[in-house]
């Protein structure tokens, strides 16, 4: 029998033996990752929910968090680092995942290979269901899985390395996502680096008391520091939009949602894994909490901020026409309340990273959205020089929004101060889901008013949204919603208003598509209604209202071009016009299950809503004839790495053979903007064109070649060649400046946009993205269950710069749209975990036809529009309009449960 | 704290004996169950001890081996009684989970939504457990006593799950109701074994989960049943309110408690149905 202790367990790990001592019971996880350099195994709930630390165990896949590492003595183990350096099975396997763009952040990716591993050993053609029941216990976020079916099955896509932009090509930073190689925010702490854990709130709102922190750590060897607010000396607080910094990093007296952190610990991983944050002095006094926003606005409610009266935190406005008047003299109008929940990003990646001090500076490597705002936001809580702190972001295992605002940064770098030593912090699945930011929940009154030959005449729209405890970018959604919540039609009347309030409830911040898809929800369900009212066909009175070119929004605002939703829709008619009547030949011989069409639009304006939001891209040439670009727009696994690679590389006339991509780092990246408000491709696309262009009329310039010349690029030198005309540039022969470059290029572009009044009339972005979706549902009318059974998806991408990304953003964004419409659900407290809250499997997302429509917009590079929020604006509305059809249900809130679904079902007899 | 892998029931028992010692077998409950939080006692891990483990066939009926992973009852061959506790095990969690989680971790862990307890129930599987003083055995039924809750006391370990001999002509089905397609926790499901004689009805067990603390059998609904012909199966009103009374399922973020109802009724007609459309083992 073997006996208790510390103990060496041995086991063969990807052809080796091996031999770790580790504590009883301790995770092989975590004895894989910390002990055995073994990073290739990530971990993303520790509790068997997400799948993302499969391992094969003598060729089973399990989950290495919930193996303890002593029942691997004596087996088999292998990772995807091993599986992709030994065996032919997996290498042939991670070429398909790379052909099809079957792994875009890359962190799900090591444990859907081990997992579709262990199935191809034993069944090299499985079927789609075997599949699918093969990798059901593997989550992934990003790409709707779809593409990772299709790898599996070795259908599908095979997609060369290189080509300009308009092609579709392989991700640039693809191979590592595969291996596991690629590190995220848990993935560089060295090895017994200090570690942080965060004291938080049990309560929604609470005062609170610490206890003598003095004796707490004297009792705890290892500990090497407790941080409270004392020890924050900047600014206790953070946020993203000027006005509303109100985030406090450390509570001061008063917490404001379950989650809210007190205090950090630090200490050696030994002492880390003694420390059980219940044990901490501190005592709370519950106070009465606002939990809803209704409960928040009503005579008396506890206030949030003492600042903000009624926990009214802010609203936007947008007024054209006389709605009230148009509505009174509609022949018919519709009218309903929406209501949508809070909705978790649930990324796979728990938020982490690692900090250490280097000379009087602080470095910070974690997942993030928005380096240089997290730079901006680290240097004003420690209250030094933005110049003194260094963000290298790690890869990003999903971010959707949530990692815009900051959340281990803050803590990182002060646990790196006060200690002087390295230090690392991961949340929890737990802590990731209670403390950081969600989609706002809404309550939408809209009105909408049509003639008899169906044109909208008036349209009101009320919506309230629940803000949580802190601002975030709740003023952000209260702003765009206005602007969007007609959907792309015109719509001469119309007055929109949104309010944010705040509750105790964790902070709503940015989720793809910042309240648009709620507010889609309502316009697009109320769209269907009246079409059937009027007797018009949902689709032809889309058409009949769609906006077009030279066309003013509901702000006014006319492009003369660009404006590419009527495409969509049309583009959606063969499947509308074939589905249809499938559903009812099915329906005409079905008991139980009944199938229904639905269809919705959306828009969405990329880059920030009438403020400034430039990109910088700079590249430069080394003597070593090198091109290098310096791309500081995160890639979150959308594929910004790629996109903007291939344009720059299209605007320069290189091939991306040539060219060496750095960042993002904010020492050497200048600033790529936020990962945010769909305007990668647009805005960072832009400086890229530009800097490319620029690069390349400097080179041509050396040589007075003209702009038709082709350029290669070889060791050392550069050759122009025009016509018969042929140059040789010998970069040795040119002087390299302070960075090494012989010639050099940064460009910065920025949208023009014009300011909102009063009335929200003006220009607030300078193009718009549209999308059109059709989705065909099956309900079982006696259990209320809905399976989708297929999605078409029209987007104007103005210029696909990629159309496997394309179609990656779309798949993955209308499983988010499906998640979101059927079952996702965050309840503070309740459901934050990924068991209780659920985000769709691969059983739960049916085939996708992208259609990619291709309005070229005058701003775009090469003519292209952002794309990241589109894809999930129709996808909910297009459900409810098919289960409607269904069932002859309209249902009014999200998500349809079964349990919900049924109810009305019943009630509707 | 310490690890033992004992490889005899005998030594486990003397561990646990000893005093403050948990047990582990698949982990796959125990670890999401400790978070983050330090694992505060001896853990004895129950995996190694091969009499836990396999499924195998004796005269008076089947034995699971208790540490038997559900991935192994899959894989067993098994007669037709057990398809649904097979359909019920390729619902537990994942692969991943299956791969590791045990029969009787399913059932000590006493969620229940636990997949493994209907179809148990309609097998009627007693349960034998073990202690340093000697063996007991019980049936299932009682050995689950609530929410969370075993007739397990300190000391003892449960070495194996016996199933009485079943019928050729037995059939079986499981039926599980979810928000999505994997990794769900039920909102209900249902696991019917009938035993048809001709086209009589000569044994109906009908076991329904996470419509109450315990999963229970419905014995005044198989009463109806048994002796009828098997028309009766293809009725949609089969079930009626009243036979739905022992149960008494909650309003939680999965379903309403109606709901449970409702859809408890409606999967024990269909799995029913299922069950009678399926060949035995002759047919």
């Amino acid at each position: 029998m073997d006996s208790g202790g510390p103990d060496i367990t041995t086991f063969c790990l990807n052809g080796k033996e091996v031999s770790v001592p580790a504590d009883p019971g301790e995770r092989l996880s975590q004895a894989l990752r910390e002990r055995l350099g073994a990073r290739e195994v990530k971990v993303g709930c520790d509790a068997g929910d997400c799948g993302a630390c499969t391992v094969l165990v003598d060729d089973a896949p399990v989950c290495a968090c919930l193996m303890p590492v002593q029942q691997a003595a004596g087996r088999r183990v292998e990772t995807a680092k091993g599986l992709a350096a030994g065996d032919p099975v997996a290498q042939a396997l991670m070429e398909r995942f790379q052909d099809r763009g079957a792994a875009q952040c890359g962190i799900c990716t090591p444990g859907m290979i081990a997992s579709a591993v262990a199935l191809l050993r034993v069944n090299q053609a499985p079927d789609e269901a075997t599949v699918k029941d093969a990798l059901g216990g593997v989550l992934c976020r990003c790409t709707g899985y779809r593409k990772i079916i299709e790898a599996v099955m070795a259908t599908g896509w095979v997609l060369p390395a290189d080509g300009p932009a308009g092609t579709a090509i392989r991700r640039v930073d693809g191979q590592a996502k595969l291996t596991g190689a690629e590190a995220f925010g848990d993935d560089v702490a060295p090895a017994g680096t200090l570690e942080i854990r965060l004291v938080r709130s049990p309560h929604a709102h609470a005062a609170f008391r610490l206890g003598d922190l003095g004796a707490f750590r004297a009792a705890r060897p290892g500990i090497a520091a407790i941080l409270t607010a004392a020890d924050v000396p900047g600014r206790n607080r953070y946020g993203v939009i000027p006005g509303f910094i109100d985030q406090p990093v450390f509570a001061e007296e008063v917490v404001r949602f379950r989650g809210d952190p007190v205090a950090a610990v630090v200490g050696s991983p030994e002492a880390m894994r003694r420390f059980d944050p219940a044990d901490f002095p501190v005592e709370w006094q519950p106070l009465p909490e606002a939990a809803t926003s209704d409960a928040a606005m009503a005579d008396g409610a506890p206030l949030v901020h003492g600042d903000r009266p009624g926990n009214h935190m802010c609203g936007g406005f947008v007024a054209k026409g006389d709605a009230a008047a148009a509505l009174a003299a509609a022949e018919l109008t519709v009218e309903g309340v929406f209501e949508t929940g809070f909705v978790e990003h649930a990324y796979i990646e728990p938020e982490a990273g690692f900090a250490r001090l280097v000379g009087d500076r602080v470095e910070i490597s974690a997942c993030t959205q928005a380096p240089v705002m997290d730079r901006d936001t680290v240097a004003d809580i420690l209250g030094w020089d933005r110049s003194r702190v260094r963000i290298l972001p790690t890869a990003v295992g999903g971010g959707f929004g949530s990692k815009l605002d900051v959340s281990v940064q803050p803590y990182l770098a002060l646990a790196a101060l006060k200690t002087g030593r390295p230090v690392r912090l991961t949340y929890s699945r737990t802590e990731s889901m209670q403390s950081t930011t969600k989609r706002h929940p809404a309550r939408m009154t809209v009105r909408v008013g049509a003639t008899t030959d169906g044109r909208i005449c008036g349209f009101e729209f009320n919506g309230v949204f629940n803000t949580g405890a802190y601002a975030s970018w709740g003023p952000t959604v209260a702003n765009r919603v206005p602007v969007h919540a007609s959907g792309p039609y015109r719509i001469g009347d119309y007055r929109a208003e949104a309010k944010a309030i705040h509750t105790h409830c964790p902070p709503s911040g940015a989720f793809r598509g910042f309240g648009v898809p709620q507010a889609a929800i309502a316009q697009e369900s109320l769209f269907d209604e009246l079409a059937d009212r009027l007797g018009i066909d949902p689709l032809d009175f889309r058409l009949l209202n769609v906006l077009e070119n030279g066309q003013p929004t509901v702000c006014g605002q006319v492009f003369a071009q660009g404006v590419g939703v009527k495409a969509c829709l049309e583009a959606l008619r063969p499947a509308w016009v074939a589905e249809s009547a499938a559903a009812q030949t099915f329906n005409d011989h079905a008991m139980t299950l009944r199938r229904g069409v639905g269809i919705a639009a959306g828009w969405y304006g990329c880059g920030n809503t009438s403020l400034p939001n430039p990109s910088t891209i700079k590249s430069g040439i080394r003597p070593d004839g090198r091109v290098v670009l310096h791309q500081g727009a995160m890639d979150i696994g959308q594929g910004a790495n790629t996109v903007i690679a291939q344009i720059f590389a299209t605007a320069l006339g290189a091939s991306l053979g040539a060219i060496d991509l750095i960042g993002a780092d904010t020492d050497v990246t200048p600033d790529g903007g936020k990962t945010s408000a769909s305007r990668q491709t647009y805005v960072s696309g832009n400086a890229a064109l530009l800097s490319g262009r620029a690069l390349r009329a400097k080179i041509l310039q050396l040589v007075n070649a003209p702009e038709t010349a082709s350029l290669t690029f070889h060791e050392g030198r550069i050759e122009v060649a025009a016509g018969a005309q042929r140059h040789v540039i010998d970069l040795a022969r040119l002087t390299p400046d302070g960075e090494g470059y012989v010639l050099r290029a940064e460009e910065t572009y920025d949208p023009p946009t014009k300011p909102l009044d009063a009335n929200g009339q003006g220009e607030p972005y300078a193009q718009f993205g549209y999308a059109a979706h059709l989705a065909v549902v099956e309900v079982d009318l006696a259990l209320g269950t809905t399976r989708a059974i297929r999605f078409v998806a029209a987007h104007d991408v103005g210029r696909a710069i990629n159309p496997m990304l394309v179609e990656g953003q779309v798949q993955g964004g209308i499983a988010q749209g499906l998640g979101m419409a059927l079952m996702e659900e965050y309840l503070p407290g309740r459901t934050e975990n990924l068991h209780d809250y659920l985000i769709p499997t691969i059983g739960d997302i049916p085939p996708i036809e992208t259609i990619i429509v291709e309005e070229p917009d005058a701003h775009g590079p090469f003519g292209a529009k952002g794309l990241g929020e589109h894809v999930l604006i129709p996808t909910a509305p297009a459900l409810l309009n098919a289960i409607r059809r269904a069932t002859g249900v309209r249902m009014t809130s999200v998500p349809v449960t079964p349990s919900h679904l049924r109810a009305a079902i019943r009630e509707k007899g | 704290m310490g690890y033992f892998a004992p490889r005899s029931l005998d030594d486990a028992l003397s561990v646990l004996a000893a005093g403050n010692a948990r047990v582990l077998a698949g982990g796959t409950d125990f670890f999401p169950a400790q978070g983050r939080r330090p694992i505060a006692t001896d853990l004895v891990d129950l995996t190694g001890i091969a009499e836990l483990r396999g499924v195998t066939q004796g005269q008076t009926g089947w034995r699971i081996g208790a540490a038997t992973p559900w991935s192994d009852v899959i894989k067993a061959p098994l007669p037709p009684a057990f398809d649904a506790l097979k359909e019920a095990a390729r619902e537990v969690g994942s692969v991943q989970i299956q791969n590791v989680g045990t029969v009787a971790g399913n059932l000590c862990n006493a969620s229940p939504a636990a997949d493994g307890v209907p179809p148990l129930l309609t097998l009627d599987a007693s349960i034998e457990i073990a202690s340093r003083s000697g063996r007991r055995h019980l049936p299932l039924d009682r050995f689950l006593t609530g929410v969370r809750q075993v007739a397990l006391d300190p000391g003892e370990i449960v070495v194996a799950f016996h199933v009485p001999a079943t019928d050729d002509m037995d059939r079986s089905a499981f039926l599980k109701l979810g928000s999505r397609r994997y990794l769900v926790i039920s909102i209900a499901m249902v696991a019917v074994l009938l035993r048809l004689d001709g086209d009589r009805i000569a044994d109906a067990r009908i076991a329904v989960g996470a419509c109450s603390p315990v999963a229970r059998r419905l014995p005044t609904l198989e009463r109806v049943l048994i002796g009828q012909d098997r028309a009766v199966l293809g009725r949609t009103d089969l079930v009626a309110v009243e036979d739905l009374a022992s149960l008494n399922p909650i309003d939680d973020v999965r379903a309403s408690a109606a709901y449970r109802m409702d859809a408890a009724a409606q999967l024990i007609t269909r799995a029913l149905h299922v069950a009678a459309n399926r060949g035995g083992a002759n047919g």
